[in-house]
């Protein structure tokens, strides 16, 4: 039964995730929050870190790995079977009609309205990581000490990281598995 | 044999893209365009152009169209799992080692620490995806609505996707685009 649920789930999500791999971790946050017993939030966010250091299309790897730890490797082929059935019909279909697709403007009206949507999905599956990654919402609720709330060394971290990949010309272009690896060293090295 | 070569190429570009998304297309140009002339490069920009505006993932979806072009819907599915096959076992083994070592403490602190590493490359893209796709004040209001009742109410993403799509054609309709 988890494995029927599994592909039905993965089904959903290749169908309506749209702009590629990122796209579709809005949906495992779903996912996680209706299916607790399959993995959590934090889990999520240590997939995503394995899938983005790992060879293959970000998206297929989140798939893949979910559904291992849902239910070994059996979920796992199904999570990702699941994944690209839908997204193998459509192009199936929009391949017999490439040119009227590319120029139709009802799909182009649809694509600008999905665009947004999209960035919107992400930035908010991504408050759901800070939340869990740079806060401490728990230890503030035990202490009542307000400065408890922020982690401190991962504020750090992340301040470092921001301007490492956005602003210093010599770093900005590495491959994001070069600061991944890097920030599990400080995570070891200044015990997170 | 065109099935297993299709197979075989699409299964090295799987292993040889990190990240995917840009990162495949050099390596698409060098398997496909050059090495077995399956498709031009233009016709490849083409495809996967339509594969960000279509459902899934779009190395999967790139890889369908090739394969369709190749050797027809069975080529699509063949080429289709060709890119996903490395993926599946990798993942497949690290999840399996992972789950050995979750326990360690040193191995906590490696995951906390790539936790704000995540943070940050979630906040790279979304900027990179933002400069596409907000370009007028329509398309930020939706955006800023979709990111708004995301995080405060329990919603599918699927909703927002409808909504967003039935906007893109009204808000076109209605003149309001590109203002």
């Amino acid at each position: 039964m988890t494995l029927l649920l599994l592909f039905f789930e993965f089904f959903k999500t290749g169908l309506f995730a749209v702009g590629g791999g990122m796209a579709t971790l809005p949906f495992l946050y779903d996912m996680s929050a209706r299916h607790p017993e399959w993995f959590s939030a934090a889990q999520l966010a240590d997939m995503i870190a394995v899938s983005e250091s790992t060879p293959g299309p970000i998206g297929v790897n989140m798939a893949t790995y979910v559904g291992f730890e849902t239910s070994g490797v059996p979920g796992a082929l199904v999570a990702t079977l699941g994944l690209v059935t839908p997204s193998v019909i459509v192009i199936l279909i929009v391949a017999r009609m490439l040119k009227a697709f590319r120029s139709n403007k009802t799909v182009d009206a649809v694509f600008y309205g999905l665009r947004p949507c999209s960035v919107g999905l992400i930035a908010a599956a991504g408050i759901l990581v800070v939340k869990i990654a740079l806060f401490r919402f728990d230890a503030y609720a035990a202490s009542g000490i307000f400065t408890d709330i922020f982690n401190w060394k991962a504020l750090a971290l992340a301040a470092v990281l921001l301007v490492l990949t956005r602003v210093v010309k010599a770093t900005k272009k590495l491959h994001p598995v070069v600061f991944i690896l890097a920030s599990a060293a400080a995570g070891v090295l200044f015990s997170f | 044999m065109t099935f297993l070569r299709l197979f075989a190429a699409f299964a090295k570009v799987g292993v040889l893209t990190f990240g995917g998304g840009y990162a495949m297309i050099p390596m698409l140009e060098r398997e496909i365009v050059d090495r077995h002339g399956w498709a031009t490069s233009e016709e490849l920009m083409d495809y996967y152009a339509v594969g960000q505006c279509t459902p899934g993932v779009i190395a999967v979806n790139t890889a369908t169209f090739i394969g369709y072009k190749v050797a027809g819907n069975l080529g699509g599915i063949v080429a289709t799992l060709g890119v996903v096959f490395p993926s599946f076992v990798i993942l497949s083994l690290i999840a399996g080692i992972i789950q050995n070592f979750a326990d360690i403490p040193a191995v906590k602190s490696a995951f906390a620490g790539i936790r704000v590493c995540v943070c940050v490359l979630i906040f790279n893209s979304v900027v990179k995806l933002w400069k596409g796709a907000v370009k007028d004040k329509a398309a930020l209001a939706l955006c800023l609505l979709v990111f708004f009742l995301s995080v405060f109410f329990d919603i599918s993403p699927i909703v927002f996707v409808l909504f967003c799509g039935t906007a893109g054609v009204l808000l076109t309709r209605w003149g309001v685009r590109g203002k």
